[in-house]
């Protein structure tokens, strides 16, 4: 503790410049930037892996890549985008504001907080120097399921460790946000006084330490059957391979929560705000999210109903996740609540948020009719699924995620972003990326499998179409750069509530937010904060 | 600082609590990720799923009578891994039996390789519920099986239908993958030749 003041305090006295500010920092903030801007590149890099697929996917027959190698840009665009992009994005946001929302003066553990971010360089160099390996990188899909991913090089053992590194960063981070959240709450700052984003990363980290070991129990038994002999998985050796599917999915299944309930979070913070309106429904919010978050444990099995169970427990999965529907309804159902009869205005963060509630649904029905057992034995393993996973994650998480971006930065870098460009972004993302995903239904239902570099001739019109939207999106992510660039640089400056409607203590702190914030905590009782603080209680 | 803010003084301990308490409950949960094979094989073994049979011959849960009124089909499959240079093939394709009574076939093996091969033959039974009724009291699949270069051998295996497998199932598939030992194999070869 007295370590902590005294290095705070110091750093009020001298900052570190140039590589060792960054290199050494302890600072939430400047973490928060780190996380972003490495999310923000290797969304740019796990785009490049799926621009690739879509080129190889604009004609049928093989003609720009080999199919090995297409495999293993499949695989390295999940890994890179789930685990490179989205998560770090979630917790660089996590970084920033929960200890600017709840009034604390930094994260918790504020060593152990550089410590996360600086692992994940160097597990991602060591998941990407396996495409440049004589065996190539992983091409088993991002599932890894043996046998097949038993069956390729030595570079296993690379992907398995760089998966050990971030999971191990995911944990310290998420000890890191659990024990901020609990423990540095400025007084009067109850639990169910808290924002939104607050609530739902505090059960997504508790999400994280209960299943990031899992997935790392199963890679290593993936590491020690193929290269020291045992036979977990090895049928030959009395092993089941299908014991994987369920170990896999059970770590699985609550990861796909994980990238989405800070998207929630982030999206019942700003519909409040261009809705000039208090968030409909907060308490039934918190009781959806840690719904959600339980349920997610019991309905793992809805990835394999095509290995084989028994009727009862497929109908037990079947209902399970059919029940998800309902604390996702009820989320839906606030937001839309909350906008009703609210003087709602259409800045870029409110747009992003707007896109997120109706094309996340579109996802989360489609998830509804892939939880139908005799539906998905059709589904299963086609463009269908790639469909459902990339609505909710591209224009569900990533939408979210921009939709923050927008939201924040006047805070981050004290600037407005240029609005006009911020809502080209939109429309032009918006647009294109349904003409990316939508065409991918029916290729699903037609029968055209995931995961192949080539198909039957009759899936080209809408392939072509699906890698002309794939482009296009893609393009517009560059504008997306450049919005963020320009906006760090200058512009107009932002004030410290920055949108008329935005209530809680961020708003409270100069734009940009100085290093140091709530050295002594704010008064959330105090008049002047009450109108500022989320007042759900 | 000029004091220290409330939060931070009335927390270090409990800070370093909750870290304590979440980094074992990490610990908890990477032994959890290893604990689900056990029970994996327990659930299995208990509901029949994935079609798992019993790893030795059966001595308890015989049948008492025999049910004549039920005939009930058995088809043989035979299978190998693509390592393994043998050739494997059940005597008979299908069996139609009485549950209850015991019956016997054979599968034959032939080693096509110049050298000697151990190999594990691995047994599951379709559809999964089904494989709690199927019980075999002699198999090839118990042991591990060596086969000199060239050699052949017919392999019997012994079974019943339990006349309590459930009335809507009349089809059961026996379905054998046989596997090269690797260890086993290298074994033999040290030994063969000295």
């Amino acid at each position: 503790m007295t370590d902590t003041t005294l290095a705070h305090s110091d750093s009020h006295d001298h900052h570190p410049t140039g590589l060792a500010r960054w290199l050494f920092t302890t600072n939430h903030k400047e973490i928060g930037t780190l996380y972003l801007v490495f999310s923000l590149v290797m969304f740019l890099v796990g785009g490049a892996m799926a621009l690739v697929i879509r080129a190889e996917l604009f004609a049928p027959g093989l003609h720009l890549v080999n199919p090995e190698f297409f495999n293993q840009m499949t695989t390295m665009h999940a890994l890179v985008m789930i685990f490179a992009a989205v998560m770090p994005a979630f917790v660089g946001l996590a970084n920033w504001m929960v200890p600017l929302m709840i009034g604390a003066p930094d994260m918790a553990l504020p060593r152990m907080n550089n410590w996360s971010f600086w692992i994940m360089p160097f597990a991602f160099t060591l998941l990407l120097s396996t495409l440049f390996m004589p065996s190539g990188g992983p091409a088993s899909g991002w599932t890894l399921y043996p046998p097949l991913s038993l069956q390729g090089g030595n570079s296993l053992a690379f992907v398995i460790l760089a998966i050990h590194l971030m999971g191990i960063s995911s944990i310290m981070g998420s000890i890191n946000i659990i024990a901020t959240i609990l423990n540095m709450r400025a007084p009067g700052m109850t639990l169910l006084r808290m924002p939104m984003f607050v609530w739902t990363w505090l059960i997504t980290a508790f999400l994280l330490i209960a299943v990031m070991p899992v997935l790392a129990g199963a890679v290593t038994m993936l590491l020690t059957d193929r290269f020291f002999g045992t036979s977990f998985f090895n049928a030959a050796g009395g092993g089941d391979p299908v014991l994987y599917q369920h170990i896999f999915w059970f770590f699985g299944h609550p990861e796909v929560y994980i990238m989405i309930l800070p998207a929630f979070g982030i999206v019942s913070e700003i519909i409040p705000t261009f809705s000039r309106k208090k968030l409909f429904g907060y308490t039934s919010m918190v009781y959806a999210t840690a719904s959600i978050a339980f349920l997610s444990f019991i309905v793992w099995a809805h990835h394999m109903f095509t290995v084989g169970m028994p009727l009862g427990a497929a109908l037990f999965f079947m209902y399970a996740t059919m029940v998800i529907a309902v604390p996702t309804g009820v989320k839906i159902f606030n937001w839309v609540s909350t906008m009703w009869r609210g003087s709602m205005t259409f800045e870029t963060p409110m747009l992003f948020a707007l896109g997120f509630v109706v094309l996340f649904t579109i996802g989360g029905l489609s998830g509804v009719m892939l939880a139908i057992v005799p539906a998905d034995f059709q589904y299963h393993d086609t463009y269908f699924v790639v469909a459902h996973f990339h609505y909710v994650l591209v224009t569900g998480a990533v939408f979210a995620i921009m939709a923050s971006v927008y939201y924040w930065i006047p805070k981050w870098t004290g600037n407005m972003y240029n609005e006009t460009l911020g809502k080209i972004h939109f429309w032009w993302s918006t647009f294109w990326v349904n003409v990316l995903f939508f065409p991918q239904h029916y290729l699903g239902l037609a029968g055209m499998p995931r995961r192949i570099p080539d198909y039957a001739i009759q899936f080209t019109e809408f392939n072509v179409i699906s890698s002309i939207g794939g482009f296009a999106f893609g393009l517009g992510q560059l504008l997306f750069v450049y919005i963020v660039w320009q906006c760090a640089r200058g512009g107009q400056k932002a004030t410290d509530g920055v949108w008329e409607g935005a209530r809680g203590l961020e708003w409270t702190v100069p734009s940009p937010a100085p290093l140091h914030t709530f050295d002594t905590p704010p008064d959330v009782d105090h008049p002047d904060y009450v109108a500022h603080t989320s007042g759900t209680s | 600082m000029s004091e220290p803010s409330v939060q931070n003084s009335a927390g270090v301990g409990a800070r370093f609590r909750y870290v304590a308490r979440l980094s074992l409950f990490a610990v908890a949960m990477f032994g959890f990720g290893y604990l689900l094979v056990p029970l994996y094989d327990k659930f299995c073994e208990v509901t029949g799923i994935g079609g798992r049979t019993a790893a030795g011959p059966v001595t308890e849960y015989l049948p008492t009578e025999i049910d004549e009124s039920r005939l009930v089909t058995v088809h043989f499959d035979a299978n190998v891994n693509s390592s393994l240079p043998w050739a494997f093939t059940p005597a008979q394709k299908m069996m139609s039996v009485h549950p209850g009574q015991m019956y016997e076939t054979s599968y034959t093996a032939t080693n096509r390789s110049d050298q000697t091969v151990v190999a594990q033959a691995v047994p599951s039974v379709a559809p999964g519920q089904a494989a709690l009724y199927f019980n075999k009291t002699e198999c090839f699949c118990f042991t591990e099986q060596l086969l000199a270069p060239g050699e052949t051998r017919e392999m019997p295996v012994r079974f019943f239908v339990h006349p309590d497998l459930p009335p809507d199932t009349n089809l059961v598939t026996l379905s054998y993958i046989v596997y090269k030992n690797e260890d086993a194999t290298a074994r033999q070869i040290v030994a063969l030749n000295p």
